[in-house]
């Protein structure tokens, strides 16, 4: 089949180009290590649930800001606290308040905490307090390092995939193999499979060097990480080839970063989108670093199964679908065939 | 005779701007045909045609009495572009190998055509070294032996011997009018009117029309001249 021949000749070139390889592989781990060493421990509306308090109780809590007490039984409390639709909830046990905390977001639990203990005032040391995932050591790196491993390998896949592509274009080969019986669709599959190759190794060291080495949270099957960032440097890859059609060179490449890649962090999950207006969440729907970063949050900080993250999974495989036939109609461009 | 290549009534715009009008004409088997013309006449564009990597705005392009783009003629034609199309990382031997395949050439028929081209185009010793230490001259020949791999009927040359010396260019005619006695069909673009000369047929290209076409001999009989430029030079400054 000819798309192994570009396969072949890709992981050539890789085996050649070791700065591209190392930017793929190191740049991220340098960058991931970066973050560690200077991230170590903001704010928005909690969801509290009450059940059976005092009214006295629940009262004190209504009274601190930002925080939205609502009422319900322990059944449906435990379910919402499962999908992190509740940042913790508060049973009445011996007299005394016990509070579970969701606790895979850190920034949420220290306000959780706080809040709390203003309402106890004196008798704080009476409060018990438990996690439903993660523990107190839930630092901001390991809150966001999910995220950064999805990121980082969404980023650096883009640009490596997405300048080679061009080069076939700018140094000619582009027109010279499509001045053979090779069809569209197979050149884009050699892309996808060369690199596919490749990524599994990048998402393999990637993130075994976050969790096993930086000792980032995890909660989760390590097989699961590597599948979804695979797909997701799949996404990146087909996105990265689509829009090297629209660049002249290396540098108009680069000018995708701001445009593509820098919006993608803002709705990744890295900063708290629930305060936005709908129109603008809605912009996030559309990204796919959105899906792949939330499934691995999940699986990382909240052990879910396939079933809980298999979503992502499918929108991450449409949006390749998608962006690999635009890929083939683009190229018609060169070929009409 | 049997022409291999026939166009009709060929015309190409690019947006708003006529780059070939009206092109007809018919390139029997075993040819050396020649596009002779300035840069910006319309060369490329014309063989991008041919090779069924543009599809023209109006009129017809056959080949072997196929209509163009087709995929099952594209492998009965070797290409060797205006730039290189070379992967640079890649040694000399590993490119023949990667277009090898490409044709899906068998493993043993693969190996023994890299050799003899590589003997052909004079790189067996470089053969194993990556394309970027290559000087200009052995990328083009490199470029040459890629379009040669699959042993095609027809070959299609953009400005094979741009940069390179005479001694060479003079080596790659030889080889092309070797091919010719095997029957292959050759059309080949230049700017360079002392190339022209050895060329059957020529036509003579300027600002996307045909102002001439015959055999060298021809040309410079019906106006009385004694060299192609000076043939070229007849016809294009009538139409100004």
């Amino acid at each position: 089949m000819n798309s192994l021949t570009i396969t072949r000749r890709i992981l050539i070139q890789f085996k050649r180009d070791k700065r591209s390889l190392a930017l793929m592989i190191l740049a991220p781990i340098f960058v991931l290590t970066l973050m560690w060493l200077v991230l170590d421990s903001e704010k928005d509306t909690l969801n509290i649930a009450v059940i059976d308090v005092p009214d006295a109780f629940e009262e004190r809590i209504n009274e601190q800001e930002d925080i939205n007490v609502i009422t319900m039984g322990e059944n449906q409390a435990k379910e919402e606290i499962a999908e992190a639709e509740l940042d913790a909830f508060i049973l009445w046990e011996d007299g005394k308040p016990s509070v579970t905390i969701e606790g895979s977001d850190p920034n949420s639990t220290s306000i959780v905490k706080e809040q709390l203990q203003n309402v106890q005032g004196n008798d704080s040391d009476d409060m018990k307090v438990n996690f439903w995932h993660g523990s107190e050591e839930l630092g901001l790196f390991d809150y966001v390092g999910p995220v950064l491993i999805g990121f980082f390998v969404f980023f650096f896949v883009f640009i490596v995939g997405g300048v080679s592509f061009l080069r076939e274009r700018t140094q000619g080969t582009l027109e010279r193999i499509l001045s053979t019986p090779l069809k569209r669709s197979e050149l884009v599959g050699g892309y996808l499979i060369g690199f596919g190759v490749f990524t599994i190794v990048q998402s393999f060291l990637i993130a075994g060097y976050s969790i096993y080495v930086l000792d980032m949270y995890m909660d989760g099957r390590f097989l699961y990480v590597l599948l979804v960032t695979f797909l997701l440097a799949i996404t990146a890859l087909s996105l990265g080839t689509l829009l090297s059609a629209f660049a002249k060179n290396e540098f108009q490449m680069i000018q995708f970063i701001p445009l593509v890649i820098v919006p993608q962090v803002f709705f990744s999950g890295l900063f708290p989108i629930e305060g936005m207006a709908g129109w603008l969440q809605a912009i996030g729907q559309v990204m796919p670093l959105t899906y792949g970063a939330e499934a691995l949050r999940g699986i990382m900080l909240r052990n879910e199964g396939f079933t809980d993250f298999q979503f992502d999974l499918y929108v991450l495989t449409a949006f390749t679908a998608l962006f690999t036939l635009l890929n083939i109609y683009a190229l018609k461009r060169h070929r009409p065939l | 005779m049997t022409s291999v290549i026939v166009l009709q009534d060929v015309s190409h715009r690019f947006d708003s701007k006529e780059v070939l009008s009206e092109i007809t004409l018919h390139i029997p088997k075993g040819e050396i045909f020649g596009l002779l013309g300035p840069s910006g006449s319309g060369k490329t564009t014309l063989i991008k045609l041919v090779t069924g990597l543009l599809e023209p705005t109006s009129g017809d392009v056959y080949m072997n009495g196929e209509k163009m783009p087709s995929l099952a003629q594209m492998k009965r034609y070797g290409f060797m572009a205006q730039s290189d199309a070379l992967y640079q990382e890649l040694s000399g031997k590993e490119n023949l190998d990667f277009f090898a395949s490409i044709y899906r050439l068998k493993k043993q028929e693969k190996k023994r055509r890299i050799k003899e081209l590589l003997e052909m185009v004079n790189l067996t010793e470089v053969a194993d070294h990556p394309v970027d230490t290559y000087s200009g001259g052995m990328k083009r020949r490199l470029s040459l032996a890629a379009a040669l791999l699959h042993e095609p009927e027809m070959i299609i040359l953009d400005e094979p011997t741009v940069g390179i010396d005479p001694v060479l260019r003079q080596s790659i005619w030889k080889e092309l009018n070797r091919l010719k006695d095997h029957g292959v069909t050759i059309i080949v673009t230049t700017h360079v009117m002392d190339e022209a000369e050895k060329c059957d047929r020529l036509a003579m290209l300027r600002e996307g029309r045909i102002i001439a076409m015959n055999t060298p001999a021809d040309l410079r009989e019906e106006i009385g001249a004694d060299t192609i430029e000076e043939v070229f030079l007849h016809y294009g400054g009538a139409s100004q």
